[in-house]
């Protein structure tokens, strides 16, 4: 993995960053590199409430906030911000609103690599409001002073149309950090937890292909 | 929250009668159905502080239980709860969860806007 300057991670929900790019995000971390993490919304729309439920919707959004937090610290991102947008509304907001506050940021932090969802192959309305407002702010640069643009993206018919990733990163070094940033999201991942652990021990190979690679799509103005 | 206790459901619903309350009102299938099976048709709707009075609440079924409200033009109307909770600030949280434990529908009912 290149050694980057500054890295920018922009998603919209706690926990997106966990599953894809967490690994990444530590790596970089490892090699002296300051990350932020932009998260937009605190998630207050999630469906997992726990089994038997311990969250409802109004105590949600601050469980999860905790749990931002606590992935934060264990992946060792040194500046979290929480942009204060609301679960699923993302796509209703003024486009233009969002696209100045990301340019603010690219602009402030000057980094040379930002992650963030591939716009229309993201699933979640929220992720392609995301990723289509950070594509938008880095193309408002000049080609010369854009930073790479890597897209994390999982739709069923990604591959068939964007083609396979160009960027895949091995980081079976930093997989326990992964894990337990997994695991920090615990009103969202509790459910999934179990059955990881279990593929974990019996070295099932989808789940340690998860664990062990992240992809992403270089975007290409 | 708890499994609904519908006395409890029903003296709460009843307290709030003729006054000027919050509502939040959601269904959700969650944004992945249709992604996790093509086939289904994902569908849902929410409201976020609309301001009502109703006239009578009525909690009904075998539970999962059904929730009415009248208002002076119409109604207000969830099925599929399961859980209920009345929060430190008097409000009454309910809720339906999934053979999974997912969030599928909710009603709050408060005096105070939800922040
Ligand atoms: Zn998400």
């Amino acid at each position: 993995m290149e050694k980057e300057r500054q890295v920018l991670v922009v998603f919209p929900h706690p926990d997106d960053e966990a599953f894809g790019v967490s690994g990444t995000i530590a790596s970089h971390v490892n090699m002296g590199t300051p990350v932020t993490y932009a998260c937009l919304t605190l998630g207050e729309m999630g469906r997992n409430m726990g089994n038997p439920p311990f969250a409802n919707r109004e105590t949600l959004p601050n469980i999860r906030k905790k749990e931002l937090k606590e992935a934060a610290r264990v992946l060792g991102i040194s500046d979290l911000r929480m942009l204060g947008y609301r679960d699923k509304t993302v796509e209703f907001e003024d486009p233009n609103k969002l696209i100045a506050e990301i340019t603010a940021m690219i602009d402030e932090l000057n980094p040379s690599l930002v992650i963030t969802f591939y716009p229309g192959y993201s699933v979640h309305p929220d992720h392609d409001a995301t990723g289509a407002a950070v594509v938008s702010a880095i193309g408002k640069l000049p080609a010369a002073k854009r930073p790479k643009l890597h897209c994390v993206a999982f739709s069923n018919n990604c591959v068939d149309e964007l083609g396979e990733a160009d960027v895949v990163h091995d980081v079976s070094a930093v997989a326990d950090k992964k894990f337990d940033a997994i695991k920090a999201h615990q009103s969202q991942t509790q459910l999934m937890m179990a059955g990881m652990a279990e593929g974990l021990k019996q070295q099932d190979p989808e789940v340690m292909a998860r664990l062990n690679y992240e992809r992403f799509w270089t975007y290409k103005y | 929250m708890d499994p609904v206790n519908v006395n409890y459901v029903q003296e709460a619903l009843d307290a709030f009668t003729d006054k000027e309350v919050y509502i939040h009102l959601e269904t959700t299938n969650g944004a992945y159905a249709s992604h996790h099976n093509e086939r289904f048709f994902s569908a849902g709707a929410y409201f976020r502080n609309a301001k009502i009075t109703y006239e009578r609440a009525k909690m009904t079924g075998a539970g999962p239980y059904r929730v009415g409200l009248k208002i002076p033009y119409g109604w207000v109307y969830a099925e599929g709860i399961t859980h209920y909770e009345i929060d430190s600030k008097g409000r009454i949280l309910l809720a339906g969860h999934d053979f999974d434990g997912k969030l599928a529908v909710a009603l709050q009912i408060s005096e105070t806007p939800f922040e």
